[in-house]
């Protein structure tokens, strides 16, 4: 019972702190850009590797359902429908909870536990404003970037697959593709990888910046944000499918 | 002036403080002495807002720290230089953003924040050391940045927390002559928590001894030097008192 008060008494303390933090600006905004570029462009390489094997496979999977049953065409409907509207925000958003969630829970925890934190504090700056709100505002802008790259990228080691490996040609899968495309598909997506991306980063600056005693306390932080991260992704993904389809 | 008012702090059942009231006197050195684990960080973090007292107050220049809106916290702040016990320096950042950082939050011109570092770092004898990162410093030199990021900010009090733990012979008493020095240079009101008590009579213009979450005695070094406590003089001279702490 004492833990679930505790949450909630951190939790209204956040909502606080980060409202206060948001209206500083001049002590997040000039650290915008280089959060963008550590969370979001540099998690690029794993996100285009996962969107690769994605693409192979979902072309190889459908394939191997729809032949004898379903015109070979409909690989392209369901490559490109899959992609777009669940697996890649849902596995781009997974690999980044662990890239991006990990990241900044260790950071942080390191920070706290060696009173960096404090250190930030005694010099009037709030560690919400320079450390959680552009983290949170660089998460929630570049996750749905990298998203969209990973749709990219899916469909296309999608479309490769089955041209090459496949009795498909380019049109055939195009056709397919085009057949059921609804630009919904894409802003869908979009959408919630930015809310995953927010989650995210929160979790981690959460459970970073609330880390207690010394390395095992910085562990224990990270694997936290890093499941809660995953555990709220499933949860959103849910949510924004019953709200928005 | 700080003055602590009858303090209560405790973590879960462990009593840290337990009724301090100690008056630190302005322009003056003070050092809050006592044994490991006895609650002389914790009293500092209070100063500063880092901690608050479940019962008693802290007052700064007459303002009970607790009470402060999160407006009068910040501003109070920016007159406190705060030595953590491990430097507590920003590992991202270099020497000379680590001290411009605060510098710059005050809304300082870049001229006066680069003129201030410079400053700073000559004071505690690392001028060249601006563009080096913390993990490229020795153990001392990171204590003495630490001590200049606290003096760039001009302030009007500056704590140090144990800044002499873990030190040589010979950085300790550079560390204690550098205090001193800060003191006189910008006659800020200091108060330093340490256990070493060569350090603090080195640096000390009163000396209080905290024991079991209170004031045990204060006074000035002398009479602490002299004192007829048996549980003081036991720490003074390194020899456990009888039937007191094991």
């Amino acid at each position: 019972m004492n833990r679930v008060r505790e949450f909630f008494v951190l939790s209204g303390r956040w909502v606080i702190e980060g409202r206060r933090a948001l209206a500083d600006a001049t002590v997040w905004r000039p650290l915008l850009f280089a959060q963008m570029r550590k969370l979001g462009v540099d998690s690029l390489p794993v996100a285009v590797f996962v969107a690769v094997f994605t693409g192979i496979v979902l072309a190889l999977l459908s394939s191997y359902m729809f032949t004898r049953a379903i015109p070979l065409y409909f690989v392209g409907t369901l490559v490109t429908k899959a992609v777009m509207l669940e697996l890649g925000p849902v596995l781009t958003g997974m690999a980044l909870a662990g890239r991006v969630g990990a990241n900044v829970a260790a950071e942080l925890g390191t920070m706290r536990v060696t009173e960096q934190v404090d250190a930030l504090e005694t010099l009037a700056i709030s560690p919400h404003a320079y450390l959680v709100t552009p983290r949170v505002i660089a998460a929630i802008l570049m996750f749905p970037v990298v998203t969209a790259v990973a749709m990219a990228v899916g469909v296309l080691s999608g479309w490769f697959t089955a041209v090459n490996l496949l009795d498909l040609s380019s049109v055939e899968f195009l056709r397919g593709a085009r057949q059921f495309y609804n630009f919904k598909d894409i802003w869908f997506g979009l959408v919630k990888s930015a809310s995953f991306g927010g989650v995210v980063a929160t979790m981690g600056c959460f459970e970073g910046l609330n880390a207690r005693g010394g390395a095992e306390g910085v562990g224990r932080a990270t694997t936290r944000a890093v499941v809660l991260g995953c555990q709220a992704i499933l949860v959103l993904d849910a949510f924004w499918a019953l709200v928005l389809l | 002036m700080i003055e602590f008012q009858d303090v209560h702090k405790s973590f879960g059942a462990r009593i840290v403080l337990d009724g301090l009231s100690l008056t630190i006197p302005e322009g003056q050195t003070t050092v809050l002495m006592g044994f490991s684990g006895t609650g002389k960080s914790v009293a500092l973090k209070h100063i500063v807002g880092l901690l608050e007292p479940d019962a008693g107050r802290v007052l700064v220049d007459g303002q009970s720290v607790g009470d402060l809106d999160y407006g009068e916290l910040m501003r109070l702040r920016t007159r406190i230089g705060f030595v953590f016990q491990f430097a507590a320096l920003f590992d991202s950042l270099t020497v000379h953003d680590n001290l411009a950082l605060g510098l710059r939050r005050q809304g300082l011109p870049p001229e006066e924040i680069a003129t201030r570092v410079q400053e700073s770092l000559r004071l505690v004898e690392l001028p060249d050391a601006e563009q080096r990162f913390p993990a490229e410093l020795s153990g001392g030199m990171r204590k003495r940045v630490g001590i200049a990021r606290a003096i760039a900010l001009r302030p009007r009090y500056i704590l140090y927390d144990e800044p002499t733990t873990g030190l040589d012979p010979v950085t300790t008493a550079a560390m204690d002559d550098l205090i001193v020095r800060a003191r006189h240079e910008l006659g800020a009101t200091s108060m330093v928590v340490t256990h070493d008590v060569r350090s603090a009579f080195a640096v000390a213009d009163r000396i209080a001894f905290l024991h079991e979450g209170r004031i045990r005695q204060s006074g000035t070094v002398d009479e602490i030097r002299e004192t007829v406590d048996p549980l003081v003089r036991g720490f003074i001279h390194g020899r456990p008192a009888t039937g007191e702490r094991a």
